[in-house]
């Protein structure tokens, strides 16, 4: 097996990316940014939402488009797992259901970039679990 | 949940939600003596009342909203299905340590899949908790904290994507070191 990846190799990714990131820290500027919530609980982890988050992530950063990702918890929509709540400047939260990596693609092609609304939006008046107790 | 390291990011959510800033992650292979698996969570979040700490195990048991309350019944169950136990120890003001354990060679005992994708994700949706990730198998181990990586990239954020994709094959790349 070849040399595993260590400090020393982290040390010399931090000085390429000194020179060309942008050290803002971005929960500065949350509400002019990008806010893509991936819901990760017992339901949302069984249905993949650990893949669709690591592939929005890494597929926003491939497409150039600055975004905060992070996770949340149960929405409620376990009938729709995995969830992705994405805001956009300026806009309000929309809910997507069944997020898989296709339909993660098509949201960053059509909602993320142009703004243009695709199926599978959980509308607000759908009862999540808690609701219909 | 197929994997352990699906089970790991489902209890670490407890931890998260319990406030917790520092979270230990520790998988113990033993294969020569014990021939035991085991899957060490802890953390320093509000901890859990006793009257709760009972029935924690329960399927659908939740003091959350909107959750399904099953995480911990689905490792316990798993855990169980190798022979193995699930332990919790909490203290109010303290922390929480949720000790799973499976034995090593059952057939039934779940791989443990991709755990770097899984603390990759946690770093990532998580910058300002601090994770700590120890494996050993016999007598080999290696240990990744965030505080030390932290420290090292600086003003870099460490939910940045370079930094994440660098963290996830570090870790692969260990994991397998440690199988060779």
């Amino acid at each position: 097996m070849g040399k595993v990846k260590n400090l020393d190799d982290l040390r010399k990714l931090r000085d390429e990316l000194k020179t060309k990131t942008s050290l803002r820290d971005k929960s500065e500027n949350a509400e002019n940014m990008i806010q893509i919530k991936v819901a990760m609980a017992t339901c949302c982890i069984a249905s993949g939402s650990r893949e669709t988050m690591n592939y929005i992530a890494d597929e926003l950063d491939k497409r150039n488009i600055e975004a905060i990702v992070t996770q949340t918890g149960c929405m409620g929509y376990c009938y729709a797992e995995p969830t992705v709540e994405i805001k956009l400047p300026g806009k309000e939260p929309i809910i997507f259901g069944y997020v898989n990596e296709k339909k993660a693609d098509e949201i960053i092609e059509k909602y993320i970039k142009s703004g243009e609304l695709v199926e599978g939006i959980i509308p607000v008046n759908y009862k999540n679990i808690e609701e219909t107790k | 949940m197929k994997e352990i390291s699906m089970h790991i990011l489902d209890i670490v959510q407890n931890s998260i939600r319990a406030n917790a800033n520092l979270i230990e992650i520790e998988i113990k292979e033993d294969t020569k003596s014990e021939n035991n698996y085991t899957l060490v969570i802890k953390d320093n979040g509000t901890g859990i009342l006793p009257e709760n700490l009972k029935k924690v195990n329960d399927p659908f048991f939740t003091t959350e909203n909107k959750k399904t309350g099953l995480g911990l019944s689905l490792l316990e169950q798993n855990a169980k299905m190798t022979g193995g136990f699930l332990k919790i120890i909490s203290e109010i003001g303290i922390g929480t340590m949720v000790t799973a354990t499976f034995c090593h060679d059952h057939i039934d005992r779940q791989p443990l899949g991709d755990f770097a994708l899984t603390l990759g994700n946690l770093i990532r949706a998580n910058p300002k908790i601090d994770f700590i990730y120890l494996h050993s198998l016999n007598e080999k181990n290696f240990k990744i904290d965030t505080r030390q990586i932290k420290m090292e990239i600086g003003d870099i954020e460490i939910s940045n994507n370079k930094i994440i994709s660098f963290l996830k094959e570090m870790i692969r790349e260990n994991i397998q070191e440690l199988r060779m």
